[in-house]
Order: C-alpha cells, then sequence, then structure tokens
C-alpha cells in the first residue's frame, strides 16, 4: 500500500515545486461541417464544438479536485480551418468571420485558447491556403482566444519558401494590428516545420486530417519538479545526473496517463496521447532554465548549454514514455524565453543571444519560441530566421518552430509585458544584415537526400 | 471485494494539537466512511498524519466531502486534503 512518504512527495511536487498538468486538449475534426454556404459552415461549426466540448471545463474541474492536481488550461483544437472553409471563403474577411465563431464558442464553453486557425502548406498552397494566412492579422487582431498555425516545411516535402517569405510579411502585419497590445497577435501565431497532428500545446495545437472524430491529448509540466530533484545530486556524475532526470520525468508523466484516462472516459472521448514536453511559466521555480542551470551553467546560453539541453531532453523522453501507453505531440523541453523566468534572465545578462537559441533547437523540441525582437526588423529578415528554423527541422528529421514577436514601436533594450502564463520578455537583437536577395527567389527547397526511405 | 472500494487518501498536516484524530475520525464515521489504514508522525512539533479510507459506504458526493473535511481542518488548525488514490498508486508503482 501507498505510504506516507510517497504521498509526502507526491503533494509537496504539487504544492511546492508547480507539478501542474498543463493542459487538457480535445481536438475535434470539422471535416463533417464542410459547407459551401458560410452562414451555414458557421453554424455547423459552432454546434460541432459546442456539442463537443460542453463539459470539458467541468470534467476537467473535477478532476482536479477528485486528484487533488491542478489542470491549469482546457483547450480546443480544430481541423486546419483552411481546409474547412475552403468551399465557402471566397474573401480574407470570410475566413476572419469563422475565426469569431471560433472565438464565441471557445467563450461560450469557457476554454482559454482555441487552436487551428491553420493552414499546411509545406509543399505548395491551394487559393484557400493562402486567402487563409493573409487573413491571419486580421482574425488574431479581431478575437482573443484563438490560435493559429502555419506548416511550412517537413522532412518528406522540403520547404515552401514562397510561403515562407509570405509568412515574414504576416508576423510583421499580425504585430502592426495588435500594435496596442505590444504586437500580442504574434504570441499566437507559430510556425512550423514538420507540425506534429496531435500536439496539444498551444499557439501550435490543431486537429490533424488523421485523427478521429474527437481525441483528448494531454501535456504536463514539471520543470520545478525536475530541478529539485537535482538539487539532491548537485556533483554527481552523468549516470546519477541522467537517472534522476529518467525517474522523476516517469512520474511527472504517470500524472498526464491517469488525467489523459480519467478526462478520456468522463467525456467518452478517445484518449490520444500524453506530450511529455516539460512547459515552463513565468512562476518562480517553473523554468527548463533553471534545470540547465542545476545541470552545472552559471545562465542559460553559456557554452555546455546545448549540451546539457540535449541530455535532458533525450532523459525526459526516456522517463516519459514508459509512463504513458501512448506518446505523441511535440513530446521534449520547450525554451520559450518570456514564459520562462530563468531564459530572461539570460537574456538581461548578456548569456543568451537569437544564435544560441538557435542552436538549442537543434536537439529539444519545438524552437525559437516567444522572442521578442525589436518592431522594426525587416519581414525578409523574419522570413530568414523562419527559414533557418525550418531547415533544422527539415534536416534532423524534428518538429521545430517559430513565433517570434516584431514589437511595433519598441526596440533593443526595452522589455514588452505579454501577461499571464505568456510572461514577459527583453527585446533581442537580431543580425541586422540582409537576406532579402535569398528570400524573393521564390519556389521551394527540395526534400533532403535522407527522406527518400522507400 | 477490493474492486469495489472507492479508496481515498487523506492527509492532515499542521501544528500538533490535542483532538485532531478524534475529530478527523468522528467525521468520518458520521459520513460512512471506513478507515483502512492509517499512519502519523510528528517532526518538530508538526502533525503530519495520512489515512487510506474507504469511501464506497459513503453517500455524498466526493466533492463535498473534500470541501467539509477543509473547513473542518480551517476549525482545527490544520491542512486537511481529500484525493483518490490513483494520483499516489499511478506515480509510485509500476
Amino acid at each position: 500500500m501507498i505510504n506516507l512518504y510517497e504521498v509526502a512527495e507526491t503533494n509537496r511536487m504539487i504544492e511546492e515545486e508547480n507539478l501542474d498538468v498543463r493542459t487538457i486538449t480535445m481536438g475535434i475534426s470539422l471535416l463533417d461541417c464542410i459547407d459551401a454556404d458560410l452562414k451555414r459552415l458557421n453554424e455547423k461549426i459552432y454546434q460541432k464544438i459546442y456539442e463537443s466540448a460542453k463539459d470539458l471545463v467541468k470534467t476537467g474541474e473535477e478532476i482536479s479536485r477528485e486528484f487533488g492536481i491542478p489542470i491549469v488550461n482546457k483547450r480546443i483544437s480544430v481541423t486546419p480551418i483552411a481546409l474547412v472553409g475552403g468551399a465557402a471563403c471566397r474573401t480574407a474577411e470570410d475566413f476572419a468571420g469563422l475565426a469569431r465563431t471560433l472565438d464565441k464558442v471557445a467563450h461560450d464553453i469557457g476554454v482559454n485558447f482555441i487552436g487551428g486557425y491553420s493552414a499546411l502548406v509545406s509543399k505548395g498552397m491551394t487559393p484557400a491556403d493562402e486567402l487563409l494566412i493573409r487573413s491571419i492579422p486580421l482574425a488574431l487582431s479581431a478575437t482573443e482566444r484563438v490560435c493559429s498555425s502555419v506548416n511550412l516545411g517537413s522532412t518528406r516535402t522540403g520547404i515552401n519558401m514562397d510561403a515562407v517569405k509570405l509568412m515574414g510579411e504576416i508576423i510583421k502585419s499580425t504585430a502592426e494590428h495588435t500594435k496596442e497590445n505590444d504586437s500580442l497577435g504574434c504570441a499566437k501565431l507559430v510556425v512550423f516545420c514538420n507540425a506534429p497532428d496531435d500536439n496539444p500545446f498551444m499557439a501550435g495545437a490543431f486537429h490533424g486530417v488523421t485523427e478521429a472524430d474527437k481525441i483528448i491529448n494531454v501535456g504536463v509540466s514539471g520543470p520545478g519538479v525536475v530541478k529539485t530533484a537535482l538539487e539532491q545530486v548537485r556533483g554527481e556524475s552523468f549516470e546519477t545526473l541522467c537517472e534522476t532526470i529518467k525517474k522523476t520525468a516517469f512520474k511527472v508523466t504517470r500524472v498526464g496517463q491517469l488525467v489523459a484516462q480519467e478526462a478520456s472516459a468522463r467525456l467518452r472521448v478517445p484518449f490520444g496521447i500524453v506530450d511529455l514536453s516539460l512547459a515552463p511559466t513565468p512562476a518562480i521555480g517553473d523554468s527548463v532554465a533553471d534545470i540547465l542551470c542545476e545541470i552545472g551553467l552559471e545562465y542559460a546560453g553559456a557554452p555546455g548549454t546545448t549540451a546539457a539541453l540535449a541530455l535532458l531532453n533525450d532523459q525526459v523522453k526516456k522517463g516519459g514514455v514508459m509512463a504513458s501507453s501512448y506518446v505523441g505531440g511535440l513530446s521534449g523541453a520547450f525554451i520559450p524565453v518570456s514564459e520562462d523566468q530563468g531564459m530572461i534572465n539570460a537574456v538581461q545578462a548578456g548569456a543568451l543571444t537569437l544564435e544560441k537559441l538557435e542552436a538549442m533547437t537543434c536537439v529539444c523540441s519545438v524552437g525559437l519560441d516567444m522572442i521578442a525582437i525589436p518592431g522594426d526588423t525587416k519581414a525578409s529578415s523574419i522570413s530568414g530566421i523562419i527559414a533557418d528554423e525550418m531547415a533544422i527541422g527539415m534536416v534532423n528529421q524534428k518538429t521545430t518552430a517559430v513565433r517570434i514577436i516584431p514589437v511595433i514601436g519598441k526596440g533593443v533594450g526595452e522589455t514588452v509585458e505579454f501577461g499571464g502564463l505568456l510572461g514577459y520578455a527583453p527585446i533581442m537583437p537580431v543580425n541586422s544584415f540582409s537576406c532579402e536577395a535569398f528570400v524573393n527567389r521564390g519556389g521551394r527547397i527540395p526534400a533532403p537526400i535522407h527522406s527518400f526511405k522507400n | 471485494m477490493e474492486k469495489d472500494m472507492k479508496k481515498t487518501i487523506i492527509t492532515v498536516v499542521g501544528k500538533d494539537t490535542v483532538g485532531i484524530i478524534a475529530g478527523v475520525c468522528t467525521y468520518l464515521a458520521d459520513n460512512g466512511i471506513n478507515i483502512l489504514d492509517i499512519s502519523q508522525t510528528i517532526v518538530q512539533g508538526y502533525f503530519n498524519m495520512m489515512m487510506i479510507v474507504d469511501m464506497a459506504g459513503c453517500s455524498r458526493q466526493f466533492g463535498d466531502v473534500s470541501d467539509e473535511l477543509t473547513e473542518l481542518g480551517e476549525e482545527i488548525g490544520v491542512v486537511i486534503k481529500c484525493q483518490k488514490e490513483e494520483i499516489f498508486d499511478k506515480m509510485h508503482r509500476i
């Protein structure tokens, strides 16, 4: 039977080390809502989402209460809207209307974000894809809870450089459209290479077309728990370090597995995956950067950071994979800047640059995340940053992403406040040399040689 | 028999005082909740108790019992938490 010390350990993780379930995300297919009539399409989308997820928040709260584990967010992801709206939408405004419907249903159900205002254009764009992409600035400035993502490349298809160029402009335009709120719209917009179909985390969550009608995906979080566990093994060898991370990741993930199974049973929706990512928040003690420091770095960004992050990411997966029956999503360590106090400290100390962050993304999940850059950064430079990150994902057969915020009216040295889980960020300098001729070439970068596996 | 049980872990933490166990046990008895196991220590004057109980015989909602135990804790001056056993089982047993 369970003993006093085990109970105390679990409750200490929850109460003192910020162990929580970051999100229960219900994926909902909207493919059966497709209609050529825009009004009917909007109605069908609202109805399908409302009927599917009306009990999501209540169920999450019940589970949270019964097991004594905080479940921070309840969210929804839907089929990429470019696919759903293609038949009905003739203008960017038509697409933005769908975003407003998503926003309304998210508000009525009580979820804090709804993801899937998305297009998958890794090889080419249909007219609907392009229209949706061009509507993103309008959609994100007119809604509160809608998140948008665009998949620009994959290992199998290469990188769609036309879309990369366009997204540089769209990110700038989204920043302009939301400049009254420190360009907050860009915090809800992410571009991917190798985007997963079952990611529960925002802003990149969407319900892939390979998924079932409805599915429950869960994301756990526990950087604080890993950090505290590592405090006990200071100065020990890498073997001990790695074993400790694995054991801790196992325990954290088991909680996610339990919550996912419970939510799945109570909502009568199949269980999809648990995402093993270590997701930080701006709260003190809930930082991935602090784990890197505990491993032995003065600040995240110091020499050795990439190696430390690589081992952390790998051990988290090794520990977590046995704890869950299905693992998916992004699964690794997130390194957002504004959402992690240790990362913010590292930037402010001058230890962490955009270039080092790019190197770190080679060995961990996701990529350049929640990074504020000067508002006068050229669209072509943003496209260049995106292309670099997409190339890392394409060649290394992993997911990479860019969620970057050109803060209109602000420059290097200033800070920007997003609030809540999105945190705050010092504005980081961008290499000012031009890549315009490169970005303007047009076309796509072919898939790498190792993608031909058949 | 085991399958029909609704095992719940009740933890009580706080400054030691007279009547903590009595207060909690009375509440449990009044609500038809059977105690399966109790372990308790005092560390530096702090009372630390864990009970494994079976709520199968209790007709009340889990959330109500949890709230009332929290209130009872506030009266006695301790923190009482009530959690289903699975979270501990999952985390500490393969």
